[in-house]
């Protein structure tokens, strides 16, 4: 009853981009590698030094910028959609900020399934691009539940 | 040691400079600080502009206390080495970041053991001066809470 041999598979695990800004973003993509278990990933921020954190993977260095500066900004964007056409993820993961809401724009464009947690340092409500990308976004996730409750997004856990 | 930290985005002279007029009265305390893009050059204690990520975790490791802004990078990084962290919030009338997010994320996190909140810079000396009676936080997981990966890792596995 031996089925005739296949030919190998190719890595059929989806293909995550994983985007973060610096500081407490990147700290909190970092808590949620162990959810990137069953993909492969390509790990996306504004630091180089940031690679000692995920040594051996796909890592890709974006200019850093904030919403506050529009020139940055459209550098930060022009290359991220260059990561996002030429990557192709299946699905794209963002604990924010300004990375994260480019990212989930272009990745959607590109048939991504796309998830923005909002960072756990918006205890209040949920940040100005949490609430900017919701439109967009598959799924939007608060960590906190008392935003959740007020807003309407998923509360699902923190990464505390 | 004290380690005292606020992030590499911008600079936070307020703390800093409430930190070192401390320094100046306790000649025996250990201090080493971070201070970010600042044009402030403290007196009474050892800083440098920005460190790379692997020394600010010997640092962290090495401290037996910090004293930061309310960033998540800091709490976070704090409690996962079990380390007591007092923090002051940025304010945004003050240019010090470009939202009060900080002051929510201060009061929220603020009831857990071994974080500790200084409202403002006249706190500092007061909460300095307690330090030692500050008890360490129990160690956090290195990871985000088993419900939040196991929902993203849904999320990623669902779509793959």
């Amino acid at each position: 009853m031996t089925k005739p041999e296949m030919p190998k598979a190719p890595d059929s695990r989806p293909k995550v981009l994983a985007i973060a800004s610096g500081g407490g973003h990147w700290v909190q993509l970092m808590r949620l590698r162990p959810a990137f278990a069953d993909a492969k990933v390509t790990f996306v921020t504004v630091r180089r030094t940031y690679q000692s954190d995920v040594p051996g993977e796909d890592f890709r260095v974006i200019p850093d910028a904030t919403r506050w500066n529009k020139f940055k900004l459209l550098l930060m964007a022009a290359k991220i959609f260059w990561i996002v056409a030429s990557v192709r993820p299946d699905v794209v993961v963002s604990t924010g900020a300004a990375p994260g809401y480019f990212a989930i724009r272009f990745g959607k464009w590109f048939g991504a399934q796309t998830c923005w947690i909002d960072s756990i340092a918006n205890a209040e409500e949920l940040s100005l691009s949490g609430q900017q990308i919701r439109p967009h976004a598959s799924i939007v996730l608060t960590q906190w539940p008392h935003v959740a409750e007020a807003s309407g997004v998923e509360f699902a856990g923190s990464v505390l | 040691m004290i380690f005292v930290t606020v992030g590499y985005q911008m600079a936070f002279d307020r703390l800093i400079d409430a930190v070192d007029q401390w320094a100046a009265k306790h000649p025996e305390a250990e201090m080493f600080a971070q201070i970010g893009p600042s044009e402030l050059r403290p007196k009474n204690m050892p800083f440098t502009a920005f460190m790379e990520p692997a020394e600010f975790t010997r640092r962290v490791e090495e401290c037996s206390v910090l004293v930061a802004h309310a960033g998540m990078g800091s709490i976070l990084t704090a409690l996962q080495y079990g380390k007591p962290i007092l923090v002051m919030p940025r304010h945004a009338a003050r240019g010090e970041t470009r939202n009060d997010h900080q002051i929510a994320t201060s009061q929220r996190l603020g009831e857990r053991p071994g974080i500790e909140v200084a409202k403002d810079e006249t706190e500092i000396a007061d909460k300095l001066d307690r330090l030692a009676s500050l008890t360490a936080p129990p160690k956090i997981s290195a990871v985000a809470s088993p419900e939040l990966i196991a929902r993203l890792n849904q999320f990623i596995v669902g779509t793959g």
